[in-house]
């Protein structure tokens, strides 16, 4: 107990030494610091956050200090990361390789491909980006095309990726190719790792709704890959696949936390447009409305903690892992129409006459529209929860 | 605090469940309605329920109890709702007790808490005046006179009134109905004179009954706290009897939905299982999306309320809330997704509806606790 006390105190100091004031805000989508070999800092402070935290390990605190990480157990992350939540303090680096390949790689790279990639994504030297979806491909996955034929030490690759979240700016990427074009679909599968600036990769960035060219199509021409670069076995992709997707899941899970916006809640926007002088929101829908919102944000975010508290008294459910992606995202729409009902115009701005927060607003509702949908939809969610965590029986 | 419960709470919590299970399942409940039972609940289970030590949990040792936290309760109440059983447990223990302990002086404590711990009195809130819970909307009138106060007015879903030992009235001894102030209580003997009780019969088979006062007359010391400021302690008492009832729900919406899935894995049409359609699998699936995050809003309430936290009041409203609005959606798959069969009596679905409504305006319903979260966070 002391212990954990004593560890909360030290990050708070240096959080409250470290973190400068202008990192203590919410990043707006310019102002955050992806990694990569382009890294650009929007600002003086924003380098020197990223520099220190760098230098503790703080971009992948619960990594193990040899690859770069702060080596910290899951407590002590989960404290860390309160800390950080507490002063508000914005991610040093936001990296797919820090959520996603990084993770595989810990899990189910050997140790040499351990030791080249994790401290890069550690220092943000390389950004990486997901291979997953095809044009044939998205929510049935293991139906991917995309070839890799084997030539000797070397995969030759062929075929094409879409909604590839910022290929073109991305250094390598981690992507399923076809292996096996015999075998079980989910048995031809091998996950490999790439360098993005390999001869034959294009990048063809798509415009979202938002308005940002958020993803792009990604094409494979005979690009050469060594056979070294595979993560786990040749055909056996779909087991490392799978895990990521469970890290893409709870990371999505989140994202009202860790996605760029205009600050702006129910509430505060209820108030704006329909307060009393006293903060009362007038209209009794809509008062309604913003309370169920409450309570239903409160309930998901509390969850997470429910299940930890669970483990800790020996009574853990791993089945309520599988409710936040679809909670959460179902929730953050639902949520952005409630708002856009609220300040009307002021919502669905899209230029001339409205401010950049308003704008923001506008742009924060339709991104919610892609969070239901990437990363497995809501759809394919409800299937996982009925199959694993109801066990109801298939056709 | 732990959102989880220790294992002290899950023991108890086990005891309420084999208790449950063999004493009071679901056909109990129909044996009491089907009998035309006239106490509406079983004695004998009830003494029984008392010897395990249900009637303390919330008391403090002084009085009786144990000293065992609405958490240890509600844990009970979860198990309770498990098998829709009936008992004075609410009306009795969680909300008259909780008002008798907030706002009695130390003779009344000693006269009432023990006695209702142990199962020898039944003590029933008489509160409600209108078709939706409304506290402040109080107008039965309690007017003094020489030696006491004479009430005149008429008080509804009296839970449990019917038996009762002792009614605690809530009346107005000044301002207008729809004010916290003037709100006053009272200890008033069901037999007194110019008290009319007439048990009212309800969809759920539980009791309650009306409640008429025609100058009935009672002494100084049959006020419970002090005159006029009866809201404060009520509304405590309330939240209490509140989160005890979203318990008792979360327990029969797990029961509906469980239930209902399981059914799924049983029944056959087109020549399959019927859970292999994907249309009722999304529905059960969001059934056990909602079923969670219900499970977390209850213990977060009950978590705030141990440790007296500001926000208690508010995340209780928000549990009851979001609670009563996922009871209203289970209950209804449930009987939907049984077909025919969910709306015969013969299934226990039904029983599950009807308990899930009436448990849903009780205390109030969503309409009412998110006005009132709402209120209680400042907007
Ligand atoms: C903003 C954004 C970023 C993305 N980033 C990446 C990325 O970086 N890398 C990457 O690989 N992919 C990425 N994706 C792709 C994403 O994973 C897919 O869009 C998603 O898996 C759905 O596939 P799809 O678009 O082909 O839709 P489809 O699978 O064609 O689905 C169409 C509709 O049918 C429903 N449906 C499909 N199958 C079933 C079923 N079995 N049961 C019930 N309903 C079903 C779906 O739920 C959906 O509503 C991104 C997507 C978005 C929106
Ligand atoms: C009040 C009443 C009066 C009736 N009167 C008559 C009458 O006069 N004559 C008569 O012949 N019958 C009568 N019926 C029977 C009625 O037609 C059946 O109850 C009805 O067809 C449903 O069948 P089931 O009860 O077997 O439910 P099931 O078919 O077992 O259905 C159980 C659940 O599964 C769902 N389900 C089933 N198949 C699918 C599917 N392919 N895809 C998605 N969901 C599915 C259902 O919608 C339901 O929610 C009556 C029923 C009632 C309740």
């Amino acid at each position: 107990m002391s212990d954990s006390k004593a560890f909360r105190q030290e990050i708070r100091t240096w959080l409250e030494e470290n973190c400068p004031e202008s990192m203590r805000t919410k990043a707006k989508p310019e102002e955050q610091v992806w990694g990569g070999r382009n890294i650009q800092f929007p600002s003086e402070d924003a380098r020197v956050w990223f520099e220190r935290c760098v230098e503790k390990g703080y971009c992948v605190p619960d990594w193990p200090k040899e690859y770069g990480g702060a080596g910290f157990d899951q407590k002590q992350t989960r404290i860390f990361q309160q800390e950080m939540a507490r002063l508000n303090c914005r991610p040093p680096q936001v990296n797919l390789g820090i959520w996603m390949a990084g993770p595989a790689i810990l899990e189910f790279g050997t140790e040499e491909q351990k030791r080249e990639h994790l401290p890069k994504i550690a220092r943000g030297e390389i950004r990486w980006c997901q291979g997953y979806s095809e044009p044939g491909a998205g929510s049935d996955l293991a139906g991917l095309q995309c070839k890799a034929e084997s030539d000797g030490d070397e995969y030759v690759i062929n075929g094409s990726k879409i909604w590839t979240s910022y290929a073109d700016h991305s250094d390598w990427i981690y992507c399923l190719v076809r292996t096996d074009s015999d075998a079980p679909k989910h048995n031809g599968i091998t996950f490999l790792l790439f360098d993005m600036a390999s001869e034959g990769v294009e990048a063809k960035p798509i415009e979202l709704i938002t308005g940002e060219t958020h993803f792009c199509q990604t094409f494979f021409d005979n690009v050469r890959v060594p056979k070294k670069n595979a993560l786990g076995e040749e055909n056996k992709g779909w087991t490392v696949a799978k895990r990521v997707l469970e890290f893409e899941r709870d990371m999505m899970s989140d994202m009202e936390s860790t996605a760029v916006n205009s600050g702006q809640s129910p509430r505060s926007i209820g108030q704006k447009f329909l307060g009393d002088d006293e903060g009362r929101v007038t209209d009794e829908v809509f008062r309604q409305a913003i309370a169920r919102h409450e309570v239903q944000r409160r309930g998901l975010e509390m969850s997470q903690q429910r299940m930890i508290d669970e483990y800790m008294q020996g009574v853990g459910d791993p089945r309520v892992a599988m409710i936040f992606k679809y909670v959460g995202t179902e929730e953050e729409k639902s949520k952005y129409e409630l708002m856009v009902k609220m300040a009307g115009e002021y919502s669905l701005g899209w230029g001339e006459g409205y401010t950049e927060n308003e704008i923001q607003m506008t742009k924060d509702w339709m991104g919610a529209k892609t969070h239901s949908i990437a990363g497995g939809t809501s759809e394919i969610q409800l299937n996982i929860i009925a199959k694993r965590a109801l066990g109801l029986p298939e056709k | 605090m732990s959102l989880a419960f220790n294992e002290e709470q899950r023991s108890l919590k086990d005891t309420a469940r084999d208790f449950a299970n063999d004493n009071t399942p679901v056909e109990a409940l129909r044996k009491l309605r089907d009998s035309q039972d006239e106490q509406g609940y079983s004695k004998e289970h009830w003494a029984q329920m008392v010897e395990l030590g249900f009637g303390g949990v919330i008391f403090p040792e002084a009085y009786g109890g144990f000293d065992f936290g609405v958490k240890g309760l509600a844990g009970c109440m979860e198990e309770f709702g498990r098998t829709l059983t009936v008992s004075p447990l609410l009306s009795s223990v969680a909300l008259s007790g909780s008002l008798i302990l907030e706002a009695g002086n130390e003779a009344q404590k000693n006269q009432w808490l023990p006695a209702i711990a142990m199962g020898e009195k039944l003590v029933s809130v008489a509160l409600e005046e209108s078709s939706r819970h409304n506290p402040q909307g109080v107008a039965l009138s309690a007017e003094k006179v020489a030696d006491g106060y004479k009430l005149n007015g008429k008080k509804t879903l009296v839970m449990d009134g019917h038996v009762a030992d002792l009614l605690l009235v809530v009346a107005r001894t000044s301002e207008q109905a729809g004010e916290q102030d003037g709100i006053s209580l009272f200890l008033v003997d069901p037999k007194a004179q110019g008290v009319e009780v007439q048990r009212t019969t309800l969809t759920d088979s539980r009791n309650y009954a009306r409640v008429e006062f025609s100058d009935v007359i009672v002494a100084q010391d049959a006020l419970l706290g002090e005159e006029g400021q009866g809201f404060a302690p009520l509304d405590k008492a309330l939240d209490v009897a509140r989160i005890c009832l979203a318990a008792e729900m979360f327990g029969g919406i797990q029961e509906a939905s469980e239930r209902t899935v399981e059914y799924f894995k049983e029944r056959k049409q087109f020549g399959v299982l019927i859970g292999t359609f994907q249309a009722l699998q999304h529905r059960a699936a969001h059934m056990y999306t909602e079923v969670q995050v219900c499970k977390t809003i209850l213990m977060d309430a009950l978590n705030a309320l141990e440790s007296q936290d500001d926000n208690a009041p508010a995340l209780i409203s928000g549990a009851k809330a979001k609670i009563s609005e996922v009871a209203e959606l289970v209950s209804n798959e449930a009987v939907q997704l049984h077909g025919g069969i969910g709306v015969t009596d013969e299934l226990d679905i039904g029983l599950f509806l009807k308990r899930a409504r009436l448990s849903q305006i009780l205390l109030g319903d969503e309409r009412f606790h998110y006005d009132r979260y709402a209120t209680l966070s400042g907007f």
